[in-house]
Protein backbone atom coordinates (compact mmCIF):
# COMPACT_ATOMS: atom_id res chain seq x y z
CA UNK A 1 0.00 0.00 0.00
CA UNK A 2 1.12 3.56 -0.76
CA UNK A 3 1.09 6.37 1.52
CA UNK A 4 1.46 9.87 0.61
CA UNK A 5 2.92 12.38 3.55
CA UNK A 6 2.19 16.06 3.05
CA UNK A 7 5.01 17.66 4.45
CA UNK A 8 5.06 21.52 5.48
CA UNK A 9 8.09 23.34 5.23
CA UNK A 10 9.55 26.73 5.25
CA UNK A 11 10.99 26.31 2.06
CA UNK A 12 14.22 25.82 2.77
CA UNK A 13 13.47 22.14 4.97
CA UNK A 14 10.38 20.24 6.14
CA UNK A 15 9.31 20.59 9.50
CA UNK A 16 10.74 17.86 12.13
CA UNK A 17 7.65 16.08 12.16
CA UNK A 18 7.94 15.21 8.82
CA UNK A 19 9.80 12.45 9.98
CA UNK A 20 7.82 11.49 12.81
CA UNK A 21 5.15 11.31 10.25
CA UNK A 22 7.42 9.00 8.06
CA UNK A 23 7.12 6.49 10.94
CA UNK A 24 3.71 6.34 11.23
CA UNK A 25 2.94 6.34 7.24
CA UNK A 26 6.05 3.15 7.41
CA UNK A 27 3.42 1.70 9.81
CA UNK A 28 0.67 2.12 7.54
CA UNK A 29 2.01 1.03 4.12
CA UNK A 30 5.25 0.26 2.69
CA UNK A 31 5.82 2.58 0.15
CA UNK A 32 6.15 6.55 1.45
CA UNK A 33 5.82 9.02 -0.85
CA UNK A 34 6.28 12.52 0.56
CA UNK A 35 4.20 15.48 -1.15
CA UNK A 36 6.37 19.20 -0.63
CA UNK A 37 4.06 21.52 -2.02
CA UNK A 38 5.34 25.51 -2.38
CA UNK A 39 7.04 28.18 -4.10
CA UNK A 40 10.85 28.13 -4.68
CA UNK A 41 10.75 24.48 -2.83
CA UNK A 42 13.25 22.86 -4.13
CA UNK A 43 15.14 22.79 -0.88
CA UNK A 44 12.44 21.48 1.07
CA UNK A 45 11.93 18.45 -1.30
CA UNK A 46 15.59 17.75 -0.87
CA UNK A 47 15.72 17.82 3.01
CA UNK A 48 12.07 15.46 2.39
CA UNK A 49 14.12 12.97 0.22
CA UNK A 50 16.68 12.73 2.68
CA UNK A 51 14.11 11.20 5.36
CA UNK A 52 15.11 7.37 5.80
CA UNK A 53 12.31 5.65 4.61
CA UNK A 54 10.65 7.78 2.01
CA UNK A 55 10.37 6.21 -1.67
CA UNK A 56 9.56 8.99 -3.12
CA UNK A 57 9.41 13.06 -2.98
CA UNK A 58 6.49 14.60 -5.16
CA UNK A 59 7.66 18.42 -5.47
CA UNK A 60 4.83 20.58 -6.33
CA UNK A 61 5.89 24.06 -7.56
CA UNK A 62 3.15 26.79 -7.49
CA UNK A 63 3.10 30.14 -6.19
CA UNK A 64 -0.53 29.60 -5.01
CA UNK A 65 0.65 27.14 -2.36
CA UNK A 66 3.88 29.77 -0.95
CA UNK A 67 2.01 30.05 2.19
CA UNK A 68 -0.22 26.51 2.53
CA UNK A 69 -3.78 28.16 2.33
CA UNK A 70 -5.56 24.77 2.28
CA UNK A 71 -8.59 26.18 -0.30
CA UNK A 72 -5.42 25.74 -2.32
CA UNK A 73 -3.71 23.08 -1.29
CA UNK A 74 -6.45 20.58 -0.70
CA UNK A 75 -7.60 20.51 -4.22
CA UNK A 76 -3.90 19.26 -5.25
CA UNK A 77 -3.76 16.68 -2.19
CA UNK A 78 -7.58 15.50 -3.50
CA UNK A 79 -6.23 14.74 -6.87
CA UNK A 80 -3.03 12.26 -6.02
CA UNK A 81 -5.10 10.90 -3.51
CA UNK A 82 -6.38 7.85 -5.28
CA UNK A 83 -3.04 6.87 -6.16
CA UNK A 84 -2.62 6.20 -2.05
CA UNK A 85 -4.12 4.01 0.80
CA UNK A 86 -3.66 6.59 3.18
CA UNK A 87 -3.00 9.88 3.51
CA UNK A 88 -0.34 11.31 6.32
CA UNK A 89 -0.18 15.08 8.17
CA UNK A 90 1.31 16.07 11.69
CA UNK A 91 -1.17 17.19 13.25
CA UNK A 92 -0.01 20.66 13.72
CA UNK A 93 -1.13 23.58 12.76
CA UNK A 94 -0.79 23.21 8.98
CA UNK A 95 -2.06 19.79 8.96
CA UNK A 96 -5.58 20.33 11.52
CA UNK A 97 -6.16 22.96 9.04
CA UNK A 98 -5.60 20.55 5.95
CA UNK A 99 -6.70 17.30 6.35
CA UNK A 100 -10.04 17.20 7.21
CA UNK A 101 -10.85 19.79 4.06
CA UNK A 102 -8.94 16.66 2.03
CA UNK A 103 -10.88 13.92 4.07
CA UNK A 104 -14.09 16.24 3.03
CA UNK A 105 -13.27 16.21 -0.23
CA UNK A 106 -12.84 12.50 -0.55
CA UNK A 107 -15.70 12.14 1.13
CA UNK A 108 -14.33 9.96 3.92
CA UNK A 109 -14.04 10.33 7.64
CA UNK A 110 -10.84 11.76 9.37
CA UNK A 111 -8.57 9.69 12.37
CA UNK A 112 -7.29 12.81 14.01
CA UNK A 113 -4.36 12.71 16.47
CA UNK A 114 -3.28 8.89 15.96
CA UNK A 115 -0.76 8.09 18.66
CA UNK A 116 -0.68 4.63 17.51
CA UNK A 117 -1.08 2.65 14.44
CA UNK A 118 -2.70 -0.63 15.42
CA UNK A 119 -2.73 -2.18 11.54
CA UNK A 120 -3.71 -0.32 8.69
CA UNK A 121 -7.20 0.50 9.48
CA UNK A 122 -6.70 0.41 13.00
CA UNK A 123 -5.45 3.15 15.43
CA UNK A 124 -5.29 4.37 18.81
CA UNK A 125 -6.46 8.28 19.21
CA UNK A 126 -6.83 10.20 22.70
CA UNK A 127 -10.29 11.85 23.13
CA UNK A 128 -10.95 13.92 26.40
CA UNK A 129 -8.02 15.63 26.13
CA UNK A 130 -6.48 12.53 26.71
CA UNK A 131 -7.89 10.97 30.00
CA UNK A 132 -9.40 8.79 27.29
CA UNK A 133 -7.66 6.42 24.29
CA UNK A 134 -10.00 5.34 21.54
CA UNK A 135 -9.28 2.33 19.46
CA UNK A 136 -10.67 3.10 15.59
CA UNK A 137 -10.89 1.41 12.76
CA UNK A 138 -11.91 3.17 9.63
CA UNK A 139 -13.77 1.43 6.60
CA UNK A 140 -13.03 4.30 4.32
CA UNK A 141 -11.07 3.44 0.93
CA UNK A 142 -8.75 6.34 1.49
CA UNK A 143 -7.75 7.28 4.99
CA UNK A 144 -7.17 10.28 6.09
CA UNK A 145 -4.59 10.61 9.25
CA UNK A 146 -3.15 13.41 11.14
CA UNK A 147 -0.70 11.45 13.56
CA UNK A 148 0.40 12.98 16.79
CA UNK A 149 4.38 13.90 16.33
CA UNK A 150 6.23 13.20 19.97
CA UNK A 151 4.41 9.68 19.84
CA UNK A 152 6.57 8.44 16.63
CA UNK A 153 9.98 8.21 16.43
CA UNK A 154 11.63 10.79 13.79
CA UNK A 155 12.75 8.50 10.56
CA UNK A 156 16.62 9.29 10.84
CA UNK A 157 18.67 10.68 7.73
CA UNK A 158 20.29 8.69 5.27
CA UNK A 159 17.31 8.88 2.73
CA UNK A 160 18.16 9.26 -0.93
CA UNK A 161 14.71 9.36 -2.74
CA UNK A 162 14.02 10.32 -5.88
CA UNK A 163 12.32 13.88 -6.44
CA UNK A 164 9.48 14.00 -9.18
CA UNK A 165 8.10 17.64 -10.28
CA UNK A 166 4.59 17.70 -10.43
CA UNK A 167 2.53 20.95 -11.28
CA UNK A 168 0.19 22.74 -9.15
CA UNK A 169 -3.34 23.28 -9.52
CA UNK A 170 -3.18 27.12 -9.15
CA UNK A 171 -5.06 29.48 -6.48
CA UNK A 172 -8.75 29.11 -6.40
CA UNK A 173 -9.11 32.99 -5.46
CA UNK A 174 -10.97 32.00 -2.06
CA UNK A 175 -8.22 33.12 0.20
CA UNK A 176 -5.19 35.04 0.32
CA UNK A 177 -2.57 35.66 2.52
CA UNK A 178 -1.79 38.72 3.97
CA UNK A 179 1.07 38.49 6.76
CA UNK A 180 2.35 36.74 10.15
CA UNK A 181 3.64 37.93 13.46
CA UNK A 182 5.78 35.05 14.54
CA UNK A 183 7.23 34.78 17.88
CA UNK A 184 11.14 35.04 17.67
CA UNK A 185 13.24 33.02 19.72
CA UNK A 186 16.49 31.51 19.95
CA UNK A 187 15.43 28.78 21.87
CA UNK A 188 14.85 25.28 20.54
CA UNK A 189 11.15 24.92 18.94
CA UNK A 190 8.53 23.65 21.39
CA UNK A 191 7.53 20.33 20.14
CA UNK A 192 10.95 19.10 19.51
CA UNK A 193 13.16 20.48 22.44
CA UNK A 194 14.78 17.79 24.92
CA UNK A 195 13.45 20.34 27.70
CA UNK A 196 10.67 22.09 28.17
CA UNK A 197 10.43 24.98 30.60
CA UNK A 198 6.50 26.16 31.31
CA UNK A 199 5.03 28.34 33.67
CA UNK A 200 1.59 29.57 34.74
CA UNK A 201 -0.46 32.11 36.35
CA UNK A 202 1.95 31.82 39.55
CA UNK A 203 3.87 33.79 37.47
CA UNK A 204 2.18 36.56 38.06
CA UNK A 205 3.23 38.84 35.16
CA UNK A 206 4.70 38.53 31.64
CA UNK A 207 7.66 40.48 33.00
CA UNK A 208 8.45 37.65 35.92
CA UNK A 209 9.05 35.06 32.53
CA UNK A 210 12.52 36.44 32.52
CA UNK A 211 13.53 34.11 35.25
CA UNK A 212 12.17 31.01 33.34
CA UNK A 213 13.95 32.78 30.20
CA UNK A 214 16.83 32.39 32.48
CA UNK A 215 16.63 28.80 33.66
CA UNK A 216 15.35 27.71 30.19
CA UNK A 217 18.99 29.09 29.06
CA UNK A 218 21.17 27.71 31.26
CA UNK A 219 19.44 23.91 30.38
CA UNK A 220 19.20 24.69 26.43
CA UNK A 221 15.37 24.12 26.98
CA UNK A 222 11.99 25.41 25.33
CA UNK A 223 9.94 27.72 26.96
CA UNK A 224 6.04 26.93 27.31
CA UNK A 225 3.25 28.11 29.43
CA UNK A 226 -0.57 27.08 30.34
CA UNK A 227 -3.41 28.68 28.87
CA UNK A 228 -3.72 30.82 32.36
CA UNK A 229 -0.45 32.53 31.34
CA UNK A 230 -1.26 32.87 28.19
CA UNK A 231 -4.94 34.07 28.26
CA UNK A 232 -3.86 36.51 30.85
CA UNK A 233 -1.30 38.05 28.08
CA UNK A 234 2.08 37.17 29.94
CA UNK A 235 3.35 35.32 27.20
CA UNK A 236 2.14 34.79 22.90
CA UNK A 237 -0.40 32.15 21.72
CA UNK A 238 2.28 30.09 20.22
CA UNK A 239 3.34 28.95 23.56
CA UNK A 240 0.61 27.20 24.95
CA UNK A 241 1.04 23.90 26.15
CA UNK A 242 -2.27 21.78 26.50
CA UNK A 243 -5.12 20.00 25.18
CA UNK A 244 -5.93 22.72 22.21
CA UNK A 245 -2.29 24.05 22.12
CA UNK A 246 1.33 21.77 21.94
CA UNK A 247 1.55 18.88 22.29
CA UNK A 248 5.00 17.80 24.52
CA UNK A 249 6.63 15.33 25.53
CA UNK A 250 10.49 16.35 26.46
CA UNK A 251 12.96 14.01 28.44
CA UNK A 252 12.20 17.00 31.40
CA UNK A 253 9.25 19.05 31.50
CA UNK A 254 9.72 21.24 34.48
CA UNK A 255 5.81 23.11 35.40
CA UNK A 256 6.87 26.51 37.59
CA UNK A 257 3.42 28.03 39.22
CA UNK A 258 1.14 25.92 37.19
CA UNK A 259 -1.90 24.02 39.16
CA UNK A 260 -2.26 21.38 36.67
CA UNK A 261 -5.65 21.55 35.03
CA UNK A 262 -6.85 18.23 32.78
CA UNK A 263 -6.21 20.64 29.83
CA UNK A 264 -2.98 21.46 30.18
CA UNK A 265 -1.72 18.06 31.64
CA UNK A 266 -2.78 16.60 28.34
CA UNK A 267 -0.24 18.56 26.95
CA UNK A 268 2.28 17.27 28.52
CA UNK A 269 1.75 14.38 30.51
CA UNK A 270 4.16 11.73 28.18
CA UNK A 271 6.83 13.64 29.19
CA UNK A 272 9.55 11.34 30.58
CA UNK A 273 10.66 13.43 33.65
CA UNK A 274 8.36 15.70 35.33
CA UNK A 275 9.10 18.55 37.70
CA UNK A 276 7.04 20.73 39.24
CA UNK A 277 7.31 23.90 41.33
CA UNK A 278 4.36 25.36 43.11
CA UNK A 279 3.37 27.03 46.30
CA UNK A 280 0.38 24.99 47.16
CA UNK A 281 1.08 21.75 47.51
CA UNK A 282 -2.47 20.01 46.79
CA UNK A 283 -2.35 21.47 43.32
CA UNK A 284 -3.11 18.40 41.03
CA UNK A 285 0.28 19.09 38.79
CA UNK A 286 1.81 16.98 41.78
CA UNK A 287 -0.22 14.05 40.94
CA UNK A 288 1.75 13.47 37.67
CA UNK A 289 5.19 15.40 38.72
CA UNK A 290 8.53 12.57 39.37
CA UNK A 291 9.55 15.38 41.66
CA UNK A 292 7.67 18.38 42.97
CA UNK A 293 9.18 21.23 45.20
CA UNK A 294 6.66 22.78 47.31
CA UNK A 295 7.40 26.92 47.85
CA UNK A 296 7.89 30.02 46.36
CA UNK A 297 8.78 30.08 42.63
CA UNK A 298 10.42 33.34 42.71
CA UNK A 299 13.22 32.00 45.20
CA UNK A 300 13.49 28.87 44.02
CA UNK A 301 14.00 28.80 40.59
CA UNK A 302 16.69 31.44 40.53
CA UNK A 303 17.98 28.81 42.78
CA UNK A 304 18.05 26.51 40.29
CA UNK A 305 18.73 28.17 37.54
CA UNK A 306 22.10 28.56 39.92
CA UNK A 307 22.74 25.11 41.05
CA UNK A 308 22.36 24.03 37.00
CA UNK A 309 25.26 26.28 36.28
CA UNK A 310 27.73 24.93 38.93
CA UNK A 311 27.92 21.27 37.96
CA UNK B 1 -26.27 38.54 6.82
CA UNK B 2 -27.42 36.13 8.54
CA UNK B 3 -24.77 34.45 11.27
CA UNK B 4 -24.69 30.64 11.49
CA UNK B 5 -23.03 29.31 14.64
CA UNK B 6 -23.25 25.40 15.35
CA UNK B 7 -23.14 24.41 19.13
CA UNK B 8 -22.06 20.75 20.69
CA UNK B 9 -23.36 19.72 24.24
CA UNK B 10 -20.41 18.00 25.32
CA UNK B 11 -19.64 16.94 29.03
CA UNK B 12 -18.93 19.83 30.85
CA UNK B 13 -15.13 20.90 30.68
CA UNK B 14 -15.19 20.53 34.71
CA UNK B 15 -16.31 17.07 34.92
CA UNK B 16 -13.70 14.33 35.95
CA UNK B 17 -14.09 11.94 32.86
CA UNK B 18 -14.95 8.20 33.74
CA UNK B 19 -14.22 5.33 31.11
CA UNK B 20 -17.40 2.57 31.21
CA UNK B 21 -16.13 -0.85 32.59
CA UNK B 22 -16.81 -1.99 29.42
CA UNK B 23 -14.90 -0.17 27.43
CA UNK B 24 -17.70 0.63 24.74
CA UNK B 25 -17.09 4.26 25.69
CA UNK B 26 -17.16 7.17 28.10
CA UNK B 27 -20.00 7.14 31.21
CA UNK B 28 -22.28 10.02 30.11
CA UNK B 29 -25.65 9.01 32.70
CA UNK B 30 -25.75 11.27 35.35
CA UNK B 31 -23.01 13.65 34.18
CA UNK B 32 -23.42 17.04 33.67
CA UNK B 33 -23.57 18.47 30.50
CA UNK B 34 -22.90 21.82 28.44
CA UNK B 35 -22.10 23.93 25.62
CA UNK B 36 -18.91 23.14 24.04
CA UNK B 37 -16.30 25.92 25.02
CA UNK B 38 -15.19 27.05 21.82
CA UNK B 39 -18.91 26.81 20.35
CA UNK B 40 -19.67 29.62 23.14
CA UNK B 41 -16.50 31.85 21.83
CA UNK B 42 -18.24 31.20 18.29
CA UNK B 43 -21.55 32.43 19.67
CA UNK B 44 -20.44 35.54 21.55
CA UNK B 45 -18.42 36.29 18.15
CA UNK B 46 -21.83 35.94 16.36
CA UNK B 47 -23.70 37.91 18.55
CA UNK B 48 -21.03 40.50 19.16
CA UNK B 49 -21.34 41.41 14.65
CA UNK B 50 -25.09 41.33 15.18
CA UNK B 51 -24.46 44.22 18.09
CA UNK B 52 -22.15 45.88 15.55
CA UNK B 53 -24.76 45.82 12.79
CA UNK B 54 -22.64 43.47 10.89
CA UNK B 55 -25.13 40.30 10.88
CA UNK B 56 -28.83 40.64 10.84
CA UNK B 57 -29.41 37.26 12.30
CA UNK B 58 -28.07 35.26 14.67
CA UNK B 59 -28.92 31.24 13.90
CA UNK B 60 -27.70 28.25 16.54
CA UNK B 61 -27.61 25.13 14.89
CA UNK B 62 -27.13 21.74 16.72
CA UNK B 63 -27.23 17.95 16.18
CA UNK B 64 -28.28 14.97 18.56
CA UNK B 65 -30.36 14.04 20.63
CA UNK B 66 -33.64 15.94 21.80
CA UNK B 67 -31.27 17.26 25.15
CA UNK B 68 -29.30 19.41 22.49
CA UNK B 69 -32.52 21.70 22.85
CA UNK B 70 -31.10 22.69 25.82
CA UNK B 71 -27.47 23.78 24.23
CA UNK B 72 -29.52 25.86 22.00
CA UNK B 73 -31.21 27.35 24.20
CA UNK B 74 -28.47 28.88 26.27
CA UNK B 75 -27.05 30.23 23.42
CA UNK B 76 -30.21 31.85 22.55
CA UNK B 77 -30.21 32.95 26.00
CA UNK B 78 -27.02 34.83 25.15
CA UNK B 79 -28.53 36.65 22.72
CA UNK B 80 -28.79 34.48 19.24
CA UNK B 81 -31.97 34.88 17.70
CA UNK B 82 -33.58 31.20 16.86
CA UNK B 83 -32.34 27.63 16.95
CA UNK B 84 -32.40 24.48 14.37
CA UNK B 85 -31.92 21.35 15.65
CA UNK B 86 -31.54 18.36 13.58
CA UNK B 87 -32.08 15.86 16.35
CA UNK B 88 -31.14 12.00 15.85
CA UNK B 89 -29.92 9.29 18.66
CA UNK B 90 -27.14 8.46 16.16
CA UNK B 91 -23.70 8.25 16.63
CA UNK B 92 -22.85 11.59 15.10
CA UNK B 93 -19.25 12.20 13.94
CA UNK B 94 -17.31 15.58 11.63
CA UNK B 95 -18.29 14.47 8.57
CA UNK B 96 -22.05 13.61 9.30
CA UNK B 97 -22.29 17.34 11.11
CA UNK B 98 -20.78 18.99 8.31
CA UNK B 99 -22.90 16.87 6.06
CA UNK B 100 -26.00 18.22 8.20
CA UNK B 101 -24.86 21.77 8.53
CA UNK B 102 -23.92 22.28 4.88
CA UNK B 103 -27.84 21.05 4.72
CA UNK B 104 -28.93 23.73 6.71
CA UNK B 105 -26.21 26.44 5.09
CA UNK B 106 -28.17 25.42 1.57
CA UNK B 107 -31.28 26.63 3.06
CA UNK B 108 -30.59 29.31 5.39
CA UNK B 109 -27.94 30.81 3.60
CA UNK B 110 -25.80 32.67 5.91
CA UNK B 111 -23.07 34.71 4.99
CA UNK B 112 -20.84 33.25 7.51
CA UNK B 113 -20.79 30.19 9.53
CA UNK B 114 -18.97 29.84 12.79
CA UNK B 115 -17.76 27.22 14.77
CA UNK B 116 -15.81 26.25 17.69
CA UNK B 117 -12.31 24.83 16.52
CA UNK B 118 -12.48 21.33 18.58
CA UNK B 119 -15.10 19.83 20.40
CA UNK B 120 -13.52 19.22 23.52
CA UNK B 121 -14.87 15.31 24.05
CA UNK B 122 -13.86 13.92 20.64
CA UNK B 123 -10.94 16.63 20.10
CA UNK B 124 -11.47 15.89 16.13
CA UNK B 125 -10.75 19.56 15.22
CA UNK B 126 -12.35 18.91 11.87
CA UNK B 127 -15.93 19.52 10.99
CA UNK B 128 -15.22 23.19 10.24
CA UNK B 129 -13.07 22.38 7.70
CA UNK B 130 -14.90 19.66 6.72
CA UNK B 131 -17.85 21.98 6.31
CA UNK B 132 -16.05 24.58 4.36
CA UNK B 133 -14.38 22.23 2.04
CA UNK B 134 -18.43 20.62 1.03
CA UNK B 135 -19.90 24.16 0.39
CA UNK B 136 -16.39 25.18 -1.33
CA UNK B 137 -16.29 27.98 0.45
CA UNK B 138 -12.94 29.62 2.50
CA UNK B 139 -11.77 28.77 6.14
CA UNK B 140 -10.58 30.74 8.87
CA UNK B 141 -9.42 28.40 11.35
CA UNK B 142 -8.40 29.10 15.08
CA UNK B 143 -9.43 32.78 14.81
CA UNK B 144 -7.90 35.07 17.35
CA UNK B 145 -9.25 38.20 15.45
CA UNK B 146 -12.26 38.97 13.32
CA UNK B 147 -12.66 41.77 11.08
CA UNK B 148 -15.12 41.72 8.18
CA UNK B 149 -14.91 44.75 5.14
CA UNK B 150 -16.15 44.71 2.23
CA UNK B 151 -17.37 40.85 1.23
CA UNK B 152 -14.60 39.72 2.41
CA UNK B 153 -13.00 38.85 6.18
CA UNK B 154 -9.58 39.17 7.74
CA UNK B 155 -8.66 36.37 10.01
CA UNK B 156 -5.79 36.41 12.05
CA UNK B 157 -5.18 32.85 13.28
CA UNK B 158 -3.44 31.13 16.16
CA UNK B 159 -0.58 29.20 14.32
CA UNK B 160 2.33 27.07 15.48
CA UNK B 161 5.02 30.18 15.37
CA UNK B 162 2.43 32.76 16.51
CA UNK B 163 0.22 34.30 14.60
CA UNK B 164 -0.95 34.10 10.63
CA UNK B 165 -3.35 36.94 9.03
CA UNK B 166 -5.32 36.02 6.29
CA UNK B 167 -7.87 37.34 3.83
CA UNK B 168 -11.20 35.19 2.85
CA UNK B 169 -13.65 36.08 0.12
CA UNK B 170 -17.25 35.44 2.00
CA UNK B 171 -19.18 33.43 2.52
CA UNK B 172 -16.50 31.23 4.73
CA UNK B 173 -16.73 29.28 7.41
CA UNK B 174 -14.75 30.55 10.45
CA UNK B 175 -13.42 27.93 13.42
CA UNK B 176 -12.59 29.69 16.74
CA UNK B 177 -9.56 29.77 19.18
CA UNK B 178 -9.44 30.56 22.85
CA UNK B 179 -8.28 34.16 22.43
CA UNK B 180 -11.04 35.28 20.07
CA UNK B 181 -13.03 36.64 22.66
CA UNK B 182 -14.46 36.21 26.49
CA UNK B 183 -18.19 34.45 26.24
CA UNK B 184 -20.72 36.44 28.58
CA UNK B 185 -23.48 35.21 30.56
CA UNK B 186 -26.88 35.17 30.08
CA UNK B 187 -29.00 37.54 31.99
CA UNK B 188 -31.94 36.37 34.34
CA UNK B 189 -34.31 38.60 31.66
CA UNK B 190 -32.46 36.91 28.56
CA UNK B 191 -33.12 33.41 29.71
CA UNK B 192 -36.51 33.69 30.22
CA UNK B 193 -37.14 35.96 26.75
CA UNK B 194 -35.31 32.90 25.27
CA UNK B 195 -37.54 30.89 26.37
CA UNK B 196 -39.81 32.30 23.84
CA UNK B 197 -37.46 31.76 21.21
CA UNK B 198 -38.06 29.45 18.18
CA UNK B 199 -36.11 26.38 17.87
CA UNK B 200 -37.47 24.08 14.54
CA UNK B 201 -36.44 20.29 14.62
CA UNK B 202 -35.70 18.37 11.39
CA UNK B 203 -34.14 14.54 10.98
CA UNK B 204 -31.27 13.87 8.91
CA UNK B 205 -33.49 11.93 6.55
CA UNK B 206 -35.41 15.19 5.96
CA UNK B 207 -32.07 16.60 5.16
CA UNK B 208 -31.76 13.81 2.86
CA UNK B 209 -28.03 13.05 4.83
CA UNK B 210 -26.65 9.61 5.79
CA UNK B 211 -25.00 9.87 8.87
CA UNK B 212 -23.55 6.79 9.09
CA UNK B 213 -20.07 6.81 10.97
CA UNK B 214 -17.15 5.85 9.01
CA UNK B 215 -15.20 5.38 12.17
CA UNK B 216 -15.67 2.15 14.01
CA UNK B 217 -14.96 2.67 18.02
CA UNK B 218 -13.54 -0.84 18.50
CA UNK B 219 -12.76 0.07 22.27
CA UNK B 220 -12.25 2.87 25.05
CA UNK B 221 -9.94 2.94 27.27
CA UNK B 222 -8.35 3.88 30.34
CA UNK B 223 -4.48 6.02 29.90
CA UNK B 224 -1.62 4.94 31.29
CA UNK B 225 -1.42 6.42 34.73
CA UNK B 226 1.26 8.62 35.64
CA UNK B 227 2.56 8.00 39.46
CA UNK B 228 2.99 10.73 41.46
CA UNK B 229 6.73 11.32 42.12
CA UNK B 230 8.24 12.45 45.25
CA UNK B 231 8.24 16.08 46.84
CA UNK B 232 11.74 17.46 47.43
CA UNK B 233 12.90 19.79 49.93
CA UNK B 234 15.31 21.65 48.55
CA UNK B 235 17.24 22.81 45.03
CA UNK B 236 20.12 20.84 45.90
CA UNK B 237 17.93 17.46 46.25
CA UNK B 238 16.44 17.98 42.89
CA UNK B 239 19.26 18.90 41.05
CA UNK B 240 20.91 15.44 42.27
CA UNK B 241 17.97 13.75 41.22
CA UNK B 242 17.62 15.02 37.89
CA UNK B 243 21.33 14.50 37.40
CA UNK B 244 21.83 11.48 39.37
CA UNK B 245 18.43 9.23 39.01
CA UNK B 246 16.56 10.79 35.93
CA UNK B 247 19.60 11.84 34.26
CA UNK B 248 18.26 14.15 32.35
CA UNK B 249 20.01 16.93 33.00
Amino acid sequence: MAVLVVAAHDGKTVRSNVANAVTAAGQMGSDVTVLVAGSNCADAAKSAAGISGVAKVLQAEDAAYANWLAEDVAPLVVKLAPGYSHIVMAADSVGKNLAPRVAALLDVGQVSEAIKVVSPDTFVRPIYAGNAMATVQTADKIKVVTIRPTNFKAATAGGSAAIEQIGGEGAKGLSSYVGAELSKSERPELTSAKIVVSGGRGLASGENFKILEALADKLGAGLGASRAAVDAGYVPNDYQVGQTGKVVAPDLYIAVGISGAIQHLAGMKDSKTIVAINKDEEAPIFQVADYGIVGDLFQIVPELTAAVEKK
Amino acid sequence: MKVLVAVKRVIDYNVKIRVKTDNTGVETANVKMSMNPFDEIAVEEAIRMREKGAATEVIVFSAGPAQCQETIRTALAMGADRGVLVQTDAELQPLAVAKLLKAVVDKEQPGLVIVGKQAIDDDSNATGQMLAALLGWSQGTFANKLNIADGSIEVKREVDGGLENIKLKMPAVITTDLRLNEPRYASLPNIMKAKKKPIEVLAPDALGVDVTPRLKTLKVEEPPKRKGGVKLKTVAELVDKLRNEAGVI
